[in-house]
């Protein structure tokens, strides 16, 4: 018979690095229903029959973040068979605190004592023999990082979650308050039921998804008890709650820790912090590092040197190539079966769909091995600290800033990357702007159009200009989302600073590969259907296969031409490059020089290097009418790749879909605006 | 006085929270109850948030959310 154990713990108490090394390479990673919460899971590697489950990283039950809800809901209503609570023994009071709310709830439960080797190094000492006989549960020291004790940690879990071995009721409220919570309970529905107790203490906490689930006819003498409840506390039972559990808690820390005596001692994540967090030191620093990051990731002159690429550039032009070679043998292999010309086009297309993920997993996979080394390091959490000032008056959280740099490399890593936000709310809003940083896709079509349209004085004033309205419009976008899509959800910066440590190779490889994986699986199919879908769209209509002029993408491209009017592009090829941009952004280049006069692929090159004009474009644009194109197509939906990895972080179309009609929207009115207002000027 | 007012390096011990709903909530499970003690540590580059120790670990809240905790020094 298989058996689940949830693990749960803080965030930073080293629960993804005992998951990792408890299930080894087994895992798979999606997301929590309706959430952008992860949810991994895994198969204990010496036991095939113990399935492990992740828990998001909270510090309490509280019903007020996605995570909490999540990890509480699945403690409470799924009811796994046991839990692991993984506690940091260099904080223990902090971490006891969630320790005692999962007692509460009475599943069974073995306490996994972490990071014992800095406690020793600190010259501390906690009894876990007392510890677990004053809890009621087993206690495991362990060291997660070198895998120290955790054969003896499962060995405990799997007997306790076989046994169903249930800790005893909480005993950590005094009289008074244990009589009120049963009494709840009894009105509610049973007092011996562990359920009912439990959400007796919290409708005692005040907890509004707890009271919003008592049946009507009780509602009156539920409130009523509470506030009897209320009243012996001095005002207000849900502090003295909280309370009550740290009293418990420094009662076991007295009994259970000898401290070294030395009081606080300055530890080198202290002198490190000195350094990073420094008054005058920390922004110089953070701009090195994010420097670093971007340039790592997708720099054609790394560190300045020119023709050098970074190991991201070096990486995809290795893959690109690679696969450049395989997709050649391929349509080579068709060919020599005698494919006829559609058939063989279709080859094509559908490798240029496999292609079109492929390119994009080195990327992945280098900034998310640079991000999982920040984040596990502890520098994350600095980079809020360091931020927070600025980015709070839109609304967003100091981590924001990661994301919305790297979308101007490319939108993919970057919508990725904003699972390191610590708010549901942050990182719903975040990935709504992102693509509006101009990544470097998009940078060919403002090359042509400047090359074209506008004088030599004026082309890198046209460009800049254009990159600042996409960060203009996001910051705007940030500021209307909160105030009215968002409202409702409260943010707090009440976060942990954790130590800095060095993260395991291990965990920082995992994490990259699991991203990469993520990325190619989820988000691989929606590029690929939609890659192959345009093709077909734009290579055939009635009679069969014919040129893009005269395809089904043409014919649609004049019936949603007048669409773009108020804009001042009403031209079936315009809209022709608004759908084909969607593959890629730089696509649009390519297909205004098929349109526009037949050049060769030479002339394409040049032209999305800004060398060479594309004249014949003159005859559908003006130069308002160009900034207006440029400025939606850096707005509207960003390519498919993109949104295949917005599909993977939302985890639901119907987020994914509010995001890319939001951008379509916003593309739209700034369009409209800068084809009114410059008509008006020029 | 609350904790907003106190320099990086003073202490003082928690009397009561002003906060009220999730924000309270919030404080209160990060370890911040009344009676325990708090010492600012430093203040962020640009002054806002402030990082404080308590319960032997480092936290960090913003300068807003620090006016909402009561202590005596």
């Amino acid at each position: 018979m298989s058996i689940t154990i949830a693990l749960a713990g803080n965030p930073n108490c080293g629960k993804t690095t005992l998951f990792n090394e408890i299930t080894g390479a087994r895992q798979h990673v999606g997301n929590w229903p309706g959430v952008t919460v992860e949810k991994k899971e895994g198969v204990y590697k010496k036991d095939r029959e113990v399935m492990i489950l992740d828990l998001p990283g909270t510090y309490s039950l509280s019903p007020y973040s996605a995570e909490e809800i999540v990890a509480r809901d699945y403690i409470v209503k799924e009811k796994p068979d046991g839990v692991i609570n993984i506690v940091d023994g260099t904080s223990i009071e902090r971490n006891l605190y969630l320790t005692l709310q999962i007692l509460e709830t009475r599943i069974p439960m073995v306490i996994a004592l972490n990071m014992m080797d800095e406690v020793e190094s600190r010259g501390d000492q906690i009894d876990c023999r007392k510890l677990s006989e004053l809890l009621g549960v087993p206690v495991i020291p362990i060291v997660a990082r070198s895998g120290k004790g955790l054969k003896e940690l499962m060995e405990a879990a799997v007997d306790t979650a076989k046994g169903r071995k249930k800790p005893e009721r909480a005993k950590f409220f005094d009289k008074e308050l244990a009589d009120a919570i049963l009494s709840i309970a009894n009105v509610i529905g049973k007092g011996d039921s562990d359920e009912d107790y439990w959400r007796a203490i919290k409708l005692t906490e005040h907890d509004e998804m707890i009271t919003e689930t008592v049946p009507e006819e009780k509602k009156k003498d539920v409130e009523a008890l509470v506030k009897a409840a209320d009243y012996m506390s001095s005002g207000d039972a849900e502090a003295k709650i909280a309370d009550s559990r740290y009293q418990y808690i420094a009662g076991l820390v007295k009994e259970c820790v000898r401290k070294s005596g030395r009081g606080h001692v300055k530890t080198r994540s202290d002198k490190l912090d000195q350094i990073l967090t420094n008054r005058i030191l920390a922004l110089p620093v953070f701009a090195g590092i994010m420097y670093l990051l971007f340039a790592c990731t997708f720099s054609e002159n790394f560190l300045f040197v020119p023709g050098l690429p970074s190991p991201g550039v070096w990486l995809a032009g290795i893959v690109e190539d690679a696969w450049a070679f395989a997709a050649e043998q391929m349509v080579g292999a068709a060919e020599s079966l005698g494919a006829s010309e559609w058939a063989l086009g279709l080859v094509v297309s559908c490798l240029d769909g496999i292609g079109a993920v492929v390119g994009f997993l080195p990327l992945v996979l280098v900034l998310f091995l640079l991000l999982s080394f920040l984040e596990d390091s502890g520098y994350m959490a600095r980079v809020a600290f360091v931020m927070d000032r600025i980015f709070r008056h839109f609304g967003l959280s100091g981590r924001s800033f990661i994301p919305m740099l790297m979308g101007f490399g490319c939108s993919v890593p970057a919508l990725m990357a904003s699972r390191t936000l610590e708010s549901d709310k942050d990182r719903k809003i975040t990935m709504m702007i992102t693509p509006f940083m101009s990544c470097g896709a998009k940078l060919p079509i403002y090359a042509m159009f400047a090359a074209t349209l506008f004088a030599d004085s004026n082309q890198t004033a046209v460009v800049f200009s254009i990159y600042m309205l996409g960060i203009g419009v996001a910051v705007i976008s940030a500021l209307v989302l909160n105030k009215f899509a968002f409202k409702s959800e409260a943010s707090n910066f009440i976060m942990e600073l954790p130590e800095y440590r060095v993260p395991t190779l291990k965990s920082v490889v995992i994490h990259g590969w699991e991203k990469v994986k993520g990325f190619a699986v989820k988000a691989g199919t929606v590029i690929f259907a939609s890659t192959v879908l345009i093709w077909v769209l734009s290579n055939f209509n009635l009679g069969g296969m014919c040129d893009m002029e005269k395809s089904f993408l043409a014919s649609m491209g004049n019936g949603i031409k007048w669409i773009f009017a108020p804009l001042g592009f009403a031209d079936w090829r315009a809209s022709v490059g608004v759908v084909t941009g969607w593959i890629a952004k730089e696509n649009i280049v390519a297909t205004f020089g098929q349109l526009f006069g037949n050049v060769s692929e030479e002339t394409v090159a040049a032209v999305m290097a800004g060398e060479e004009a594309l004249p014949a474009i003159s005859q559908v644009f003006n130069q308002v009418s160009a900034y207006a194109y440029m400025a939606f197509n850096l707005l509207c939906m960003p390519c498919f790749a993109a949104v295949g990895a917005m599909k993977r972080e939302y985890g639901s179309w119907k987020w994914t879909l509010r995001a890319v009609g939001f951008q379509m929207a916003a593309a739209y009115i700034v369009a409209l605006f800068i084809n009114v207002i410059g008509n008006m000027i020029f | 006085m609350t904790l907003k007012e106190l320099k990086p390096g003073q202490r003082g011990k928690v009397t009561g929270l002003g906060a009220e709903g999730a924000m309270k909530r919030r404080i209160m499970d990060m370890g911040v109850t009344p009676g325990v003690e708090i010492q600012v540590v430093k203040t962020a580059p640009l002054g806002d948030p402030v990082e404080v120790r308590v319960r032997g670990y480092e936290l960090s809240l913003r300068k807003d959310e620090a006016a909402l905790v009561n202590i005596e020094l």
